[in-house]
């Protein structure tokens, strides 16, 4: 039997505030096996920043239960420190000290005898390319490697479980490669992974199992092609007009295979399981109420579009 | 659980406790080490004038300020005085100021909160940090105050109890770190500067650094608001300690404020640092 890596129990956790309350986690309930590269798919706000907050000992428990690596985050938070590591969205180096003190430090702060930290240090700064920065602030990095910094400091003193928060966010296009390329290597070292991420492609190459999460909730678990199974696999035609998409488009939803009909000002978004027949229907509408299609598009059954059912569907429940 | 990737906790978990404690330690003196021109400059320059000015300028061109008591040279009554505000505002900023940074922005400070320690440690080590440095500038100055004077008016220094000196000077140091704990988690980055000269330079002014307390008595309303000041019995416990000639407040309230303001002062700050760090 596979041993449970991460696991929480009706999460929840409300941020008080003078200016009112922020339902950040509106009762969690997941479970990560060990070994697994598990990720968080969600949107800006969806409450995946708060959830490694948590399992992370960062951010104080509210309601419910967790547990890393089978200490419980209320009860035992230093047993969890020392099993997991964790790169935060946005860097928080610490400024005064160089490229290599921020990995040393890191270890020493972890308990590593200060010869055993640098020696970790000089070895993982090898491993992420950043040897030739070992000297440097580091405000100094690009973003780049201020990113594989990052992931090098959360593994100075091998944890069990590795939080990545959004681990790519805010870097070019290469970079982001050169990063999946870096975290697809990493999984070799067969630890349990968290990744939360907004970018559908990155969780696609990266993860075993995906929840798609907003709102502070689960819509929704399992591999990519049970997500896409479960979000219906539907193909999602996008259709724009040159002004407002003329009415009769909603009669589309009557049309066999059509699950529904979606119009927001000059767009009309149709989900279906078979785009036949419907480009043609698409334009005619518009030629009818004489406003002619600018745009057709057509996202084939994806991540993105189980993404936009699921969350769509969330937002209109 | 499998154990396949090796090392986790580094150690005993009581060794490793201390090591991780001891690194932050050693985190903080190897920035100030570094920083130590800037740092040092900041702590000694503003003492090292109202000593230059007030116990070498003034009584070399005979202006000088009356030392309320009859042959004692001024430069008598400023020496525990300096000493006093240059530990006070050392200790207060040299832990405020990096904190504000830390907290705000990309907290900084998380690479010692993912740390398998409590998180009041972590503030434990600020104040010690701070009353270190406290320390090592009130070091500078006294030396410097002991010899900045014009010919014949040396201060008059006589040490006849070094525990009370000792006693004085700890708890006046980890006091004053605390304070800054307690501004550092309080304030915010923006504000920090406005609170300084708000807060500290009020506390310098009226903290009986150019006078002994008892000389204020003709002016009592004065007197009896500086009770308030820390630094009043910082001053005036340095006076008590090294300069007994001069008039300062009872021994007692000087060691209760002192050791009391120390001890409460911390607990109030580090509980306030705990619920700050950990929203």
């Amino acid at each position: 039997m596979t041993n449970i890596a991460i696991s929480a129990r009706r999460l929840r956790k409300t941020y008080g505030g003078a200016r009112g309350r922020v339902h950040a986690l509106r009762g969690i309930d997941l479970d990560v096996p060990e070994g697994e590269f598990f990720g968080l798919l969600g949107p800006n706000g969806a409450g995946k920043s708060t959830f490694i907050g948590i399992l992370t000992t960062l951010v104080r428990l509210g309601d419910g239960s967790a547990r890393v690596w089978g200490r419980d985050v209320g009860t035992d938070p230093l047993g969890v420190r020392s099993h997991v590591g964790v790169t935060s969205q946005a860097p928080n180096f610490d400024r005064s000290l160089t490229v290599a003190e921020n990995l040393e430090f890191r270890g020493r702060y972890c308990g590593m005898p200060g010869k055993q930290a640098r020696r970790r240090a000089a070895e993982l700064l090898g491993d992420f390319q950043l040897a030739d920065r070992a000297n440097a602030k580091v405000h100094q990095l690009s973003g780049g490697q201020a990113k594989r910094l990052m992931i090098a400091r959360a593994l100075i003193h091998r944890p069990d479980v590795l939080f990545l928060d959004e681990p790519t966010a805010g870097v070019d296009p290469q970079a982001r490669l050169d990063l999946w390329d870096l975290l697809r290597d990493l999984r070799r070292e067969g630890l349990t992974y968290l990744l939360t991420t907004h970018n559908l492609a990155e969780a696609e190459t990266l993860c075993d199992r995906i929840a798609i999460m907003n709102h502070g909730q689960v819509l929704a678990e399992g591999s990519c092609e049970e997500l896409k199974r479960a979000a219906g696999a539907e193909t999602i035609v996008t259709a724009t007009y040159r002004g407002a998409a003329p009415a009769e488009v909603e009669k589309l939803a009557g049309r066999a295979g059509v699950s529904r009909v979606e119009i927001t000002g000059r767009q009309a978004r149709v989900f279906t399981r078979t785009a036949d027949g419907l480009l043609s229907a698409l334009v005619q509408a518009g030629a009818r109420a004489r406003v002619p299609v600018t745009d057709v598009k057509t996202l084939q059954p994806s991540l993105e579009s189980a993404f936009l059912t699921l969350t769509g569907k969330e937002q209109r429940s | 659980m499998t154990v396949a990737a090796g090392i986790r906790l580094h150690g005993a978990p009581r060794s490793a406790s201390l090591r991780a404690f001891g690194a932050m330690v050693m985190r903080d003196l190897r920035v100030m080490r570094r920083d130590f021109a800037v740092v040092g400059m900041r702590s000694v320059v503003q003492p090292l004038l109202l000593v230059f000015v007030f116990a070498y300028v003034m009584p070399s061109i005979g202006t000088t300020l009356s030392s309320s008591q009859a042959n004692v040279p001024f430069s008598t009554i400023l020496l525990p005085g300096a000493v006093a505000s240059t530990m006070l505002i050392t200790g207060v900023v040299s832990v405020m100021s990096p904190l504000l940074v830390e907290l705000t922005f990309n907290r900084e400070i998380e690479d010692r909160l993912l740390a398998p320690l409590p998180v009041w440690s972590i503030a434990v080590e600020k104040i010690i940090v701070g009353a270190i440095q406290s320390l090592l500038t009130g070091a500078i100055v006294f030396p410097l105050a002991l010899l900045i004077h014009p010919k014949g008016l040396a201060p008059v220094i006589d040490v006849h109890d070094w525990a009370l000196l000792v006693v004085v000077v700890l708890a006046g140091s980890l006091f004053a770190a605390a304070i800054g704990l307690f501004f550092g988690t309080v304030a915010d980055v923006r504000r920090g500067p406005s609170l300084l000269a708000v807060g500290l330079l009020p506390i310098t002014m009226l903290g009986c650094v150019y006078y002994p307390w008892a000389a204020l008595h003709s002016i009592r309303w004065l007197q009896v608001i500086t009770l308030f000041n820390p630094l009043v019995y910082m001053s005036e416990g340095l006076r008590a300690s090294l300069t007994p000639g001069v008039p300062h407040l009872p021994l007692w309230s000087i060691l209760a404020v002192l050791g009391g303001g120390c001890v409460l002062m911390s607990a109030l700050s580090i509980a306030l640092f705990q619920r700050k760090v950990r929203i």
